[in-house]
């Protein structure tokens, strides 16, 4: 008998906790589906000959496929071709903009919803750490060693491909776990901690060695790496670096921090526990500057932590860049958007503490170099917002401290690592990915890179054996 | 995890570890510092390196217990074992082409002021300290200061050794004399760093301070560090810990280093509370 898809033009939606519960805890916002949503979801798919979701997936991820194995109930089947070319199901499933990606191809998406291509997988990737217990065997060693600066989703990604392949890779990772932005910046109720582990233990079981603690560029160079510990390649996955701060007055002020200092007392440090050992600010009122992904993040946090957030933002709701879900989750637990405004000073009181944030609103003029329209102020719109605590979403610059210890690694204008299509740096056997290259991004683009990396990688070593 | 070879009380409420941590040993420099854990779930602490030998490959760290934190490490004995220690973070301290230099250490402080200072005078400079401390009972390092500095000034607040009064006063009595420093480094309270940037600027000499903000992962990430340095923002974990101290607006970091002040004292209060009860 022929398939017939199921033609419904709504996705099944995601199960969530309600707003007004889970803007009180930390726990994961959504449930994820039940097997009978996932069976009914995977009914949508066309099966397109031509796979244009492929086309949407920077680690190529074979989607008709896995999702017929989906609606065929075969989860493990569904799940090895996934972690074929993705070595971060759980993660990417959660946070991948998969309307950016895969779902905007989807050909079911011209006329309804696409096909919920991210829930799915999240499903596949959960059930698998629900019920199948297979610890991953170790390969067999080629004798080739390979260090990975940085256990984000660039370095994992890069050091998990190498070691399918028989690599022996060390990862170095400047914090006391691994990582990266995966623990320090996405939160809980987004990622949970536990997921990120498994998936380092994975790595671990293929015979990873993972060296928290070590500050490449400090502790030891990306030259004695290679000069002294014999690794014959290095892949730089650094990640972001510092965070970039408006320059207005008051930014100094106690009560003013970057959404990397906020994240990381709540995400790492776990801050937010009342017998934790780090400290962080229970403000009464929030400013958090900025649009994208960190800055919902922070306000979703500070609202958790029991603060009224506002989003302060230059632009307006049309043009945040965060994901239009993440953007949702924050209305619906309660942040204020306050869009087409920009600060323009943070007063405080006699000793320093924020007491409010003076914003000016704006519109929107001719579109710029980016293709944007340019926020422009309206003269004499300035007005006050009370708040106690303003947190800085604005991006970050990038780390000079391995450009600084390296010699000969060429730099681009913006501070990002100069590499070629196979990610390749301006020195021999050096490879780069992640926002170290590009600048903030996303998870999915820095394991796409530290995949590119991991084939050029291998493809450069292997030639030494033949 | 990092073994503590050595702990060595040198006053009640200031103890020395000395810390298996090979790497760190090997790279560190005077000036620089580290970021510990105590344990699993503990806060990150960023701590200036005392002394290290490569060749040991351990790093020793000076402590004043003032809070949670120092109070859990007093608890740990020689053989337990740290569960991080990161670093050398920072850069090092510039030591080098002085011919006449004047270190000034305030209490605690006196711990980092110290590789500096031996810095200087193996470098080849004519080396003068101050330090200063509350009182007698908590004087450190003084056999140390004495044989790698020309002059050596020791300071008390309440005169119980020493010279009673402050380091700015015996630094300025030192200038008045006569010497003609290159460089002034001081390392202690920020409210003591101030006073001594404050003190050499009529005189125009170049002033040295060691900074410790709040920091989280001291690579370059948190941005809890910053300073205005200059009327620039300035990062302590990259671009410091050592800044021109004319350069430092010293109100905002002052205030800014108080942020969870309140939380600290409460904290350290049930840590030891904990700790009696453990005992």
């Amino acid at each position: 008998m022929a398939r017939k898809a199921n033609m419904s033009l709504q996705k099944n939606p995601m199960p969530s906790q309600e707003p007004d519960v889970r803007n009180h805890n930390f726990e994961e916002v959504a449930l994820g589906y039940t097997k009978e949503q996932a069976l009914d979801e995977a009914q949508r798919c066309l099966r397109c000959k031509n796979r244009p979701c492929m086309q949407g997936c920077p680690v190529m991820v074979h989607i008709p496929e896995f999702i017929e194995k989906v609606e065929a109930g075969e989860f493990e089947e569904a799940y090895q071709i996934i972690s074929a070319t993705s070595s971060l199901p759980a993660v990417c499933g959660r946070v991948c903009p998969q309307e950016s990606q895969c779902e905007k191809y989807c050909v079911r998406g011209k006329k309804g919803d696409p096909v919920g291509i991210g829930r799915l997988e999240r499903f596949v990737a959960d059930w698998h750490n629900a019920n199948v217990a297979a610890k991953a065997e170790k390969p067999v060693s080629n004798g080739h060693r390979v260090a990975v600066i940085g256990s984000g989703p660039a370095g994992l990604t890069c050091a998990g491909d190498l070691a399918r392949k028989g690599y022996e890779v060390t990862v170095f990772e400047a914090l006391h776990l691994a990582g990266g932005v995966l623990v320090y910046g996405i939160p809980e109720f987004r990622l949970p901690k536990a997921i990120v582990q498994k998936e380092v233990n994975g790595l671990k079981d293929l015979g990873v060695t993972i060296s928290t603690d070590t500050v490449v560029g400090r502790t030891i160079t990306v030259d004695e790496l290679m000069s002294e510990q014999g690794f014959e390649a290095v892949f730089i996955g650094s990640g972001a670096g510092l965070p970039m701060f408006m320059s207005i007055p008051g930014v100094n002020y106690k009560g003013v921090l970057s959404a990397n200092e906020f994240l990381t007392r709540i995400n790492l440090m776990k801050a937010y526990l009342p017998d934790s050992d780090t400290p962080i600010i229970h403000p009464k009122k929030v400013a958090v500057v900025g649009g994208g992904n960190v800055a919902m993040d922070a306000a979703r946090c500070a609202k958790r932590l029991g603060a009224e957030v506002y989003i302060v933002y230059r632009r307006g709701m049309e043009e945040l860049p965060a994901r239009k879900e993440e953007v949702e989750h924050a209305i619906e637990e309660g942040i204020i958007f306050k869009t087409l405004n920009n600060p323009v000073e943070i007063l405080a009181d006699e000793n320093d503490n924020v007491t409010k944030i003076r914003c000016i609103e704006m519109e929107l003029g001719e579109p710029d170099a980016s293709g944007r329209r340019r926020p422009i102020e309206k003269p004499g719109s300035e007005f006050e917002l009370d708040v106690d605590c303003v947190i800085m979403a604005l991006g970050t610059s990038p780390n000079p401290l391995i450009k600084s210890t390296t010699a000969g690694l060429e730099i681009n204008r913006k501070g990002g690592i100069v590499v070629n299509e196979d990610g390749l740096t301006s020195r021999e056997n050096v490879y780069a990915g992640g926002d170290a290259v590009t600048g903030a991004a996303t998870v999915i683009l820095a394991m796409g890179a530290g995949k590119t990396a991991a084939k050029a990688i291998d493809e450069a070593l292997s030639k030494k054996d033949a | 995890m990092y073994k503590i070879v050595r702990k060595e009380e040198l006053r009640p409420t200031v103890t020395l570890y000395e810390i298996e941590a090979p790497l760190v040993a090997k790279k560190a420099q005077p000036g620089q510092f580290i970021i510990l854990r105590v344990d699993e779930g503990g806060e990150r602490v960023p701590i200036t390196i005392n002394s290290y030998d490569p060749e040991k490959g351990t790093v020793t760290i000076i402590v004043q217990t003032v809070g949670a934190t120092t109070e859990k490490l007093k608890a740990m004995k020689a053989g337990d074992f740290l569960q991080d220690f990161v670093g050398p973070l920072g850069r090092a301290s510039e030591t080098a082409g002085k011919k006449k230099v004047c270190v000034v250490g305030g209490g605690v402080g006196c711990a980092i002021a110290y590789p500096v200072l031996k810095k200087f005078h193996d470098d080849g400079a004519e080396v003068h300290a101050v330090v200063g401390f509350k009182s007698k009972d908590l004087v450190i390092l003084e056999d140390e200061f004495r044989k790698a500095s020309d002059v050596l000034k020791i300071c008390t607040d309440d005169g119980s050794y020493g010279q009673k009064g402050l380091v700015t006063d015996a630094l300025k009595e030192l200038i008045d004399a006569g010497n003609r420093y290159d460089e002034v480094f001081a390392v202690g309270p920020m409210v003591m760093m101030k006073f001594v940037s404050k003190t050499t600027e009529p005189y125009g000499i170049k002033t040295t301070v060691s900074m410790s903000p709040i920091m989280i992962d001291g690579t370059g990430m948190c941005g809890g560090c910053r300073l205005s340095v200059g009327g620039e923002m300035k990062f302590a974990c990259v671009d410091g810990p050592d800044f021109d101290g004319h350069q430092v607006d010293w109100d905002i970091a002052v205030k800014r280093n108080q942020m969870y002040h309140d939380w600290e004292v409460k904290k350290h209060e049930e840590t030891c509370n904990l700790l009696r009860k453990g005992a």
